[in-house]
């Protein structure tokens, strides 16, 4: 997802870590994480995925004001959906994620992501029709205009749910 | 806390469970954390009405999340070089999941030491959500 600004916010490292069920004080103790290695407080390995809260058009994200596809009164707050599967409204489901890092993900850091399309490709799938499968790039650069982390994303989007 | 090239072998296995029965709860902390509020993570209701799954499953990268834990404590803080997951199965509220590293090569490159290491998260019923390879850098 394109980012302008992603800042790196050590509240936001913990909740994060908390989530994945990940106690390591190097996520949360600034003063244990001056004993370590990084030095610093860094971010979990798959912590730049949560630029999506940075990202002002996200769409899982409900908008205010906008309907979301989520239940409601009703079990989709979508007056009119569209059929189709694959999520159910959603983008597709998430088949691949890659990361290379080239420097430790700090908190204070900000970072400013730009997305590139990458290959798609399609596969008949065994449970849930033709599998359409799609890339993309994500490049992480700090304030110096350094890179931090490159994402790749590989989205797929079914002909009906397919369940394992 | 980092690894030592002398202590490691090719074929070395490193394991964690790290999630044991899944909850709701912690889908919905995911979804809070990452900005990911996908329905299909949270919402009974939707998914299994609208969208036709038997229920709520959790996002691919909190597995993958739980399964970077796995990596980090065994490789050291701020070690890893590159990460990268398939998503070979969903996984529902309850999962008890295992997540392993095995070492493939060890290898020099430009006098700086690394390690290459396949990684697989498995459910208590053997089934591969999660399959993948990991670097890290490791010390001499």
């Amino acid at each position: 997802m394109a980012v302008d600004k992603f800042p790196i916010e050590a509240g936001h490292i913990m909740l994060f870590a908390r989530s994945i069920g990940d106690a390591n004080p190097i996520y949360y103790d600034e003063s244990y994480a001056e004993t370590t290695e990084p030095g610093a407080v860094i971010a979990p390995p798959t912590f730049v995925q949560a630029s999506a809260q940075f990202d002002p058009d996200y769409f899982l994200r409900p908008k205010i004001g906008q309907e979301w596809f989520g239940s409601a009164k009703g079990p989709t707050g979508i007056t009119e959906k569209k059929g189709g599967g694959g999520g159910g409204g959603g983008g597709g489901l998430h088949a691949e994620q890659h990361y290379v890092y080239h420097k430790p993900l700090k908190a204070g850091d900000t970072l400013t992501a730009t997305v590139k399309p990458g290959n798609s490709w399609e596969k008949e799938g065994r449970r849930g029709g033709k599998l359409m499968f799609s890339e993309s790039v994500t490049e992480y650069r700090d304030l110096s205009g350094d890179l931090v982390v490159t994402a790749t994303s590989v989205g797929v989007r079914t002909e009906r749910p397919a369940t394992s | 806390m980092s690894l030592k090239r002398n202590n490691l072998n090719v074929g070395d296995v490193y394991s964690e469970e790290v999630c044991n029965n899944l909850s709701r709860t912690q889908i919905v902390q995911y979804a809070g954390s990452s900005g990911d509020y996908n329905p299909l993570h949270s919402d009974e209701i939707f998914t299994t009405q609208v969208a036709g799954y038997p229920s709520v499953f959790a996002h691919g990268m909190l597995s993958m999340g739980m399964t970077g834990r796995m990596l980090t404590n065994y490789v050291g803080d701020g070690r890893l070089t590159a990460f990268g997951v398939r998503f070979t199965s969903q996984v529902f509220p309850g999962a008890t999941l295992t997540a392993s590293a095995t070492i493939e090569a060890i290898r020099e490159e430009n006098g700086e030491h690394f390690v290459d290491l396949s990684v697989s998260t498995k459910d208590s019923d053997g089934v591969e959500v999660i399959k993948g390879q990991a670097s890290a850098k490791i010390d001499a």
